[in-house]
Formats: structure tokens, sequence, C-alpha cells
């Protein structure tokens, strides 16, 4: 297809609490590398999109080309829950989809720190109050922990055992053997924010956050940044053999929102979506579920890798709790997914998380993994989930030269 | 000495038995309990109100161990569906913060709390589901 859009450079800071470096410096590095990766400079690029969650109202776009090179491109800051790094990607490929550009850097990046729990709503005022019914569901005070939860391990735990309740076999100990195979995979992976084995009993027993989510099934919150510097395939054609060899294609790229489901308004329904998503992506491809090598899933929660096991068709209908059990997601598995260690371990400082999952893809189908390289991978998938929601799925392959 | 009684939010109707109230599409159906501008389903921009069942079973939970600054845990976050397929979150009350207390599927109903009193004296009432006893 001539209007095929390229990964020539892609690139990720490690996944930590970076102490004494802000923003603009995770963003940097990540971009730099990935320019250099790609054999290009900060002058080659038409366009930027640059993906920050928390400190979206600071033109971090602007901030990171006054740092590296003030070209004068078009830089468009996006915001899009945890999907933000994904949607950065597809607003570089749009614009050279649309012949803008012919060159442009996805970058995302977050440094959350120790924020804690997420979903939480702000503190209640202290002293007198009367109460007064307000906002759109004519409330008088805080409703969460009275209606339920809206907080995060809680959303996914129930999201998870809404898929236990409609498929017996699936319960706390599928959950948490995903954690375990999550933990175990960043073993091999120097840029994750846990390196740690757990047994699948340390696991159940680690402090519960909530149900089924135990501490060692939650991901933590971090610091970091990813990028991707994508090309046409017409400007590609005019680059080194090496740098074409090395480039990987994007061969589907899609965002959903939820439509509407009957109780989404009150449990946010993130199946639907991915579906919709991954069936759109596997179309746009021309592969199926059997052609991935790997997998790169939103495993905010373990409960919520379960799911999207499901969702993006990797297992039989309704057979997510067999999969896991049958060890198919495991590195050395049918399926590999989240062999970077996935959200749980590698880590998940938002906007960053939706470039990095194509960085760990395209790094494998380079063959230039290392010690957790998926042997001869030639095709993989890569999936976001941000609440609210929007979903981003993308399938990378290998170069066919 | 509470002298009068709100509800929690808007769409719980607390007289003459306590119940929810949705806003229900006239065009499709589909029902909101938040203010509305037009149906998410269908564009419509009519609206009834709707009273929900008081009984139904439960379809997922969480046990919150681990909870915004100021709420109590740990407690149970409840996903119901209502015996008229409306689905309804609300806490699971009266029963343990135990999985192994609470069964998928388990039928539920209404029930209704105190939740405070303001410094006027006005008593806040929350609702929530609890199990049906067999």
């Amino acid at each position: 297809m001539s209007d095929s859009v390229w990964i020539l450079g892609t690139s990720m800071t490690r996944f930590t609490r970076h102490e004494g470096r802000d923003l603009v410096d995770l963003a940097s590095e990540a971009a730099l590398d990935a320019l250099d990766d790609g054999g290009v400079t900060v002058h080659d690029l038409d366009v930027l999109a640059c993906g920050t969650l928390f400190s979206a109202n600071a033109s971090v776009g602007q901030q990171l080309l006054g740092q590296i090179g003030q070209t004068g491109i078009s830089i468009y800051n996006v915001a899009n829950a945890c999907a933000t790094g994904a949607t950065a990607v597809r607003v570089a490929l749009m614009a050279i989809r649309s012949g803008e550009a012919s060159m442009a850097l996805a970058l995302g990046v977050e440094k959350m720190g120790k924020m804690g729990l997420l979903g939480s709503p702000p503190r209640a005022p202290k002293g007198p109050t009367t109460y007064e019914a307000s906002g759109r569901f004519g409330s008088v005070r805080s409703v969460d922990g009275l209606l339920g939860t809206k907080t995060m391990p809680g959303v996914f735990g129930q999201a998870g055992m809404r898929y236990a309740h409609d498929h017996p076999g699936v319960g706390f100990e599928q959950f948490a053997k995903i954690a375990h195979k999550n933990h175990l995979h960043s073993t091999l992976n120097p840029l994750a924010q846990y390196r740690k084995e757990f047994s699948l009993d340390e696991v159940k027993a680690s402090p519960m956050v909530a149900y089924p989510n135990t501490l060692l099934m939650c991901c933590p919150t971090g610091d970091g940044a990813a990028a991707a510097v994508l090309v046409s395939e017409e400007r590609l054609r005019s680059l080194s053999a090496d740098q074409r060899r090395r480039a990987v294609k994007i061969s589907a790229s899609v965002l959903t929102s939820d439509p509407y489901v009957e109780g989404g308004q009150v449990q946010p329904d993130v199946n639907t979506l991915t579906r919709n998503a991954a069936d759109v992506a596997y179309e746009q491809a021309g592969v199926g579920p059997g052609d991935l090598d790997l997998v790169e899933l939103h495993d905010c929660f373990a409960s919520a890798e379960l799911i999207h096991y499901d969702n993006l068709r990797l297992c039989e209908p309704g057979g997510a709790g067999d999969f896991i059990d049958s060890g198919a997601p495991y590195r050395d598995g049918a399926t590999p997914v989240n062999v970077s260690g996935g959200l749980i371990s590698k880590g998940h400082p938002i906007g960053a998380t939706g470039v990095a999952n194509i960085y760990e893809i395209a790094t494998h189908l380079r063959g230039e993994a290392g010690d957790r390289q998926i042997p001869d991978a030639r095709v993989g998938l890569a999936h976001v989930i941000g609440l609210g929601s929007s979903c981003g799925v993308h399938i990378l392959e290998r170069s066919a030269a | 000495m509470a002298s009068e009684r709100i509800p929690l939010v808007a769409y719980l109707v607390l007289e003459p038995e306590p119940h929810l109230v949705a806003q229900q599409c006239v065009r499709c159906g589909a029902r909101f309990f938040d203010r509305r501008n037009a149906c998410g389903s269908c564009g419509g921009r009519d609206f009834e109100p709707a009273p929900v069942a008081v009984t139904g079973h439960l379809r997922a939970f969480s046990i919150v161990h681990r909870a915004a600054p100021g709420v109590t845990a740990p407690f149970v976050s409840a996903i119901v569906e209502a015996g008229d397929g409306t689905t309804v979150r609300a806490n699971l009350v009266e029963v343990p913060p135990d999985p192994a207390e609470i069964q998928l599927g388990m039928p539920v109903r209404l029930v209704t709390y105190p939740a405070g009193t303001d410094s006027e004296g006005t008593e806040c009432i929350a609702f929530g589901f609890a199990p049906v006893s067999a």
C-alpha cells in the first residue's frame, strides 16, 4: 500500500521515579534517542504530536522543541486519558496520511511521582456544611464510598468480576496468575520500573487494594517518556537501506470511543470499544489474532488484562480464564502478552504508555529486544484504553526488506 | 434531632417507599440517573421519570480496601442489575466485606440508611443493596 506509514525510529526512557528530572528532561531524552535511532534530526520533522495528561495545559510540545530545536513546525499537544500516547501516534499518522507531512514525531511523557490512587474525588471541605443538591446527580455530599467506587482499582475490579459472573472458572486465581506473569516478564526488561519476580502466593497474599486486585496486581504510578518517528512510505524510499530494513510498518491504527450500552453510565464498559477497535484493526491490517507474535495490552490491573484477552479475540469467546490457565500469554506460550512486564510491572506514566507499547512491539519486530526478544517476531499488536473512554489499537509488521 | 431528611442524590425518592427514579428517553427507552442534555443512545430530547425496580441481582463487585481520603474502608462496591434491567451502582450493605460471603448473581434489594447530618440537623439518606435472605 503506497500510503503506508512507517516507524523509522523509536525510544523510551526507563520508567521509574526520576527524581530531579522534569517532564522536559524526560521528553527530550526520548525524542533525541528516537531521532538518533531513526538516523534523522529535529530539522527533518514536519509535525510534533506531544501527549501528556496531568500537564496537558503546559504546552509541553513547545517546551520540548524549545530545548531540542525550535523549527517552527506544527505542534499538537494532546490529552486523552490513558489513551493519550496512542492518540499522539494517531495524530502524527493522520498528519502524514493527509499529505501535509512526510515525517512526524509522536511523543508521550508523564511525571506522576507518588500520586497515589487515581479516580479519587477532591477532599471534602471541612467545617459546617448545609446539604444542598448540586451537580448532575443532585448529590448533597460526596458519594464515593457510599454509592460504590469510582477509584480505578475498584472500577477495573468490577469489570473483571462482571466477566467472572458470566464465565465460571474465572476468579481470584486467574487474576493473580496474570500479575505473576507480568512481574516475571519484567525481570528481563531493563527499562521496567520493577524487575522482581513474585510467586503466585506472594501475589495473592500482598495487601488487598480493591478485590480482586491486590497491590501486586495494580500498576504503579511513575515517570517516563517514549517517542516514535513516523515517516511516509514515499520518504522512506529516499532513505538508506539500513533505515528501510529497520523500519516497522504500521499496518493498522484505530481509535474508538465507547458506544452507548445500558449501564455504561454507572460502570464504564471497557469491552465494547476495545472489541470494536480490535475488529477494525484486524481488518485494516489483513491479519487475525492467530497471526500475532506478541501483544502489549492495557493491564492497568490484572482484572483488566484478563477481559482484554477476550476483547482482543486472543482466546475463544468466554475463554479468558482457560487462556491464562493454559500459559498461552506467558513469553514462551502461544500468544505472548506483555513481555515488557506490562503496566503492572514496567509501569504506567500515563501519557507515555501508549507510545511505549509501540516501542516494545517495534523493538521485537526489529529483533533488537535483547534478553526479552520473542524469536522471529513478525507481527504485533499494541492496545491501550483510557477511561471515559478511548481505546487505541495499533498493529505493527516487520519490514519485508 | 434530625428535623428533616434529604436524599443523597436526586434520583433517590424516599416517599412513600424508597426507590430510584431514572430519566427515561421517550424515544428509545434508555435510562439515565444524571441531568440530561439529550439521550446518549439515540439523541432524543424528551425524557420521562421511570421508577426502577427495588430488587435485582449482583452483577459485579469490588471490595475496596484502599479508598480516597475521608472514605471509610473497607466497603463493598456493587454493580446491580435491577429486575427491570436497569444497571445501578451502590454499596453492598448488611454483608461482611469478605469475598467468601458474596456470591455473584445473588438476589439483592434496595435499602436506605442515614449517611450524615448537616449543620442544620438535616439528615442525609443514602441507599445501598442488601442480600435477600433465602
